[in-house]
């Protein structure tokens, strides 16, 4: 009996290619990405199963359409995970967390369960890091946050993080979740080899009526009231001059506007 | 009547919170309960109440030991009901968010984290936060009949003292203990970093051509008893670790003075410095766009301008 890791993978807009205008995002002709956090989770996951466990990889990912989500299944199974589990419907189009949370919570019970659930501490979009926690909640399962290190451990998995100025080692029973940060790894780049095998690995595609959900069920809990680029004031003075004019003028600049520490 | 409630698992952000929620209440017409929960709850008791609780709810049950969040979330859901909460106010802290989460979850609520304003319009609190990787910021307002709202610290000024009522109850709380255990527990290796509260920071980002060099901004920091923090791509580089990171994925900070050395300005790392009082920034590229956000900027080479600041100061 093997171990069953699904990783949960959000497909967001590219957000380093968003630019503002008159305040309004301009989001025409941006393509998609997948999280970067994500992609941490998904190499934790790889790299406990060439630690030597008996590990399936599971990539987990939920869109409005099934589009969007194309190239994000491509590049995670190039990336190494073993299947893909799709949540498309168009119902997907007018959720947030909880209907996110929802869906994969009933997606990861859809295919059997999972003895491990990895999620990248928020998305790079929207950063809420709610969505790991509520699945916990929905499937009863323990949860560790913002892990830097995570392994199965007997029956169970390790995680260390920080927390609070501490270095914690935390264990947790199988089922768990585990949201990791950044530092964990380095998430690989996949080969080319990789990349071809990736088209013969298996993806399974689901509806929310698959799941005995629909629109209603996952539809949002926030309104929007608006949403525009933040507004800064503030003095833009250059400084000019050879490099000893230029900080000779900061530091009087910071004298006078009594920031510095003395 | 409703009320709000409010918890942190740190006492002095619980304080912030509760100063807030009394005037968020007052004009609501709701009342204001604060949780406090785990070993020392007696203790932070009279102290909530000194900053405008009516009531506080206070636990040291012992299954609240290490405040895992599904055992907090669960005091918390069972204290909610109690008080018939309307809206409940946690500090957007790690440990605040995987509990947010949680709770809201339980409770069936829609939730905003990292929420760094809030106003009450049309008779109900709504929070602003970072959207779109720090692009915009989105006004929310949750529409749910129990709403969880997850506060950036330092978001709310702390005012004067102002008693409450503050009497406590001391529930009986219906907890099983967390499945997860702490194995082991000890204070980080590195010299502790902790930019959210720091008054002055040297930002470090990519100019920076290699590791070595980290140490020119390191003596910089020192003259100016700054603490140093950097943009996620010197963390990915572990040139730095992640408590160093500010941004999207790291501390907000709010410094009197930010100085940003060698550092483009996406706003996945803007986002944090924007409460900054005096930003600076020094950046080769005369185009770049940490200079739309700086109060002094200086187009040149860092390193000949770490040198000269170093000299200057010395004078």
């Amino acid at each position: 009996m093997g171990v069953k890791i699904i990783v949960c993978v959000k497909t967001n807009l590219d957000v380093e290619m968003v630019r503002v205008r008159n305040r309004e995002p301009v989001l025409e002709a941006i393509p998609y990405k997948v999280g970067n956090l994500d992609k941490n989770g998904l190499e934790a996951a790889i790299q406990i199963k060439e630690r030597g466990a008996e590990v399936t990889v599971v990539a987990l990912t939920v869109a409005e359409s099934n589009g969007r989500i194309k190239e994000t299944v491509k590049e995670v199974l190039a990336i190494g995970a073993d299947e893909a589990v799709i949540v498309s419907d168009s119902g997907l189009t007018n959720t947030d967390q909880a209907g996110v949370a929802t869906t994969l919570a009933a997606a990861v019970q859809h295919i059997g369960g999972a003895d491990l659930l990895l999620f990248g501490e928020g998305s790079t979009d929207n950063y809420s890091g709610q969505v790991g926690a509520r699945v916990a909640e929905i499937l009863g399962m323990p949860q560790i946050g913002y892990a830097r290190k995570v392994e199965l451990a007997g029956p169970g998995v390790r995680a260390e993080r920080i927390m609070d100025e501490m270095v914690e080692t935390l264990e947790a029973p199988l089922p768990a979740v585990v949201t990791v940060v950044s530092e964990i790894n380095e998430p690989r780049i996949p080969s080319l080899m990789n990349i071809m095998k990736a088209g013969k690995k298996p993806v399974l595609e689901l509806s929310l009526s698959d799941l005995g959900l629909d629109a209603a069920s996952v539809a949002r809990q926030k309104t929007i009231l608006s949403n525009l680029a933040d507004e800064q004031d503030r003095k833009h003075i250059m400084l000019e001059g050879d490099a000893s004019s230029q900080a000779a003028g900061l530091v009087d600049a910071l004298i006078r506007e009594r920031v510095l520490g003395r | 009547m409703a009320e709000i409630l409010v918890y942190s698992d740190r006492w002095e952000l619980g304080r912030e919170l509760v100063f807030q929620g009394r005037q968020f209440a007052r004009k609501l017409g709701l009342g204001l309960s604060a949780a406090a929960l785990g070993a020392g709850a007696e203790d932070i008791a009279p102290e909530l109440a000194a900053f405008g609780a009516d009531r506080i709810y206070l636990s040291e049950h012992v299954a609240l030991q290490g405040l895992q969040p599904e055992v907090v979330a669960e005091a918390l859901a069972q204290i909610a009901e109690l008080v018939n909460a309307t809206y409940v106010l946690i500090s957007s802290t790690r440990r605040g968010k995987d509990l947010t989460g949680r709770l809201a979850q339980r409770l069936g609520a829609g939730a905003v984290t990292d929420t760094n304003a809030m106003t009450v319009e049309d008779e109900q609190l709504v929070g602003k936060r970072y959207a779109l990787g720090g692009n915009t910021v989105a006004e929310e307002r949750i529409e749910t009949p129990v709403k969880v709202f997850a506060v950036v610290p330092k978001t709310f000024e702390v005012g004067l003292l102002e008693a409450g009522a503050g009497e406590p109850y001391r529930p009986e709380l219906s907890l099983s203990p967390s499945k997860v255990t702490v194995v082991d527990r000890h204070a980080r290796e590195s010299q502790a970093v902790n930019l959210e509260v720091a008054p002055r920071i040297v930002g470090v980002g990519r100019g920076f051509a290699k590791r070595e060099d980290l140490d020119m901004a390191r003596l910089l920091a020192t003259a100016l008893e700054a603490q140093v923090g950097c943009t996620k791509s010197l963390a990915d580089f572990r040139w730095l670790g992640e408590e160093h990171i500010i941004g999207l994925s790291g501390a907000r900070t709010k410094p009197d003075c930010y100085i940003a050395l060698g550092i483009s300005g996406q706003v996945q790392h803007t986002v944090g410095i924007s409460q900054a009082k005096v930003i600076v920034a020094v950046n080769k590229d005369k185009d770049a766009p940490i200079f739309q956000l700086a109060d002094y900027g200086i187009v040149g080479d860092i390193y000949e301008i770490v040198p000269a600041l170093m000299e200057s100061l010395k004078a």
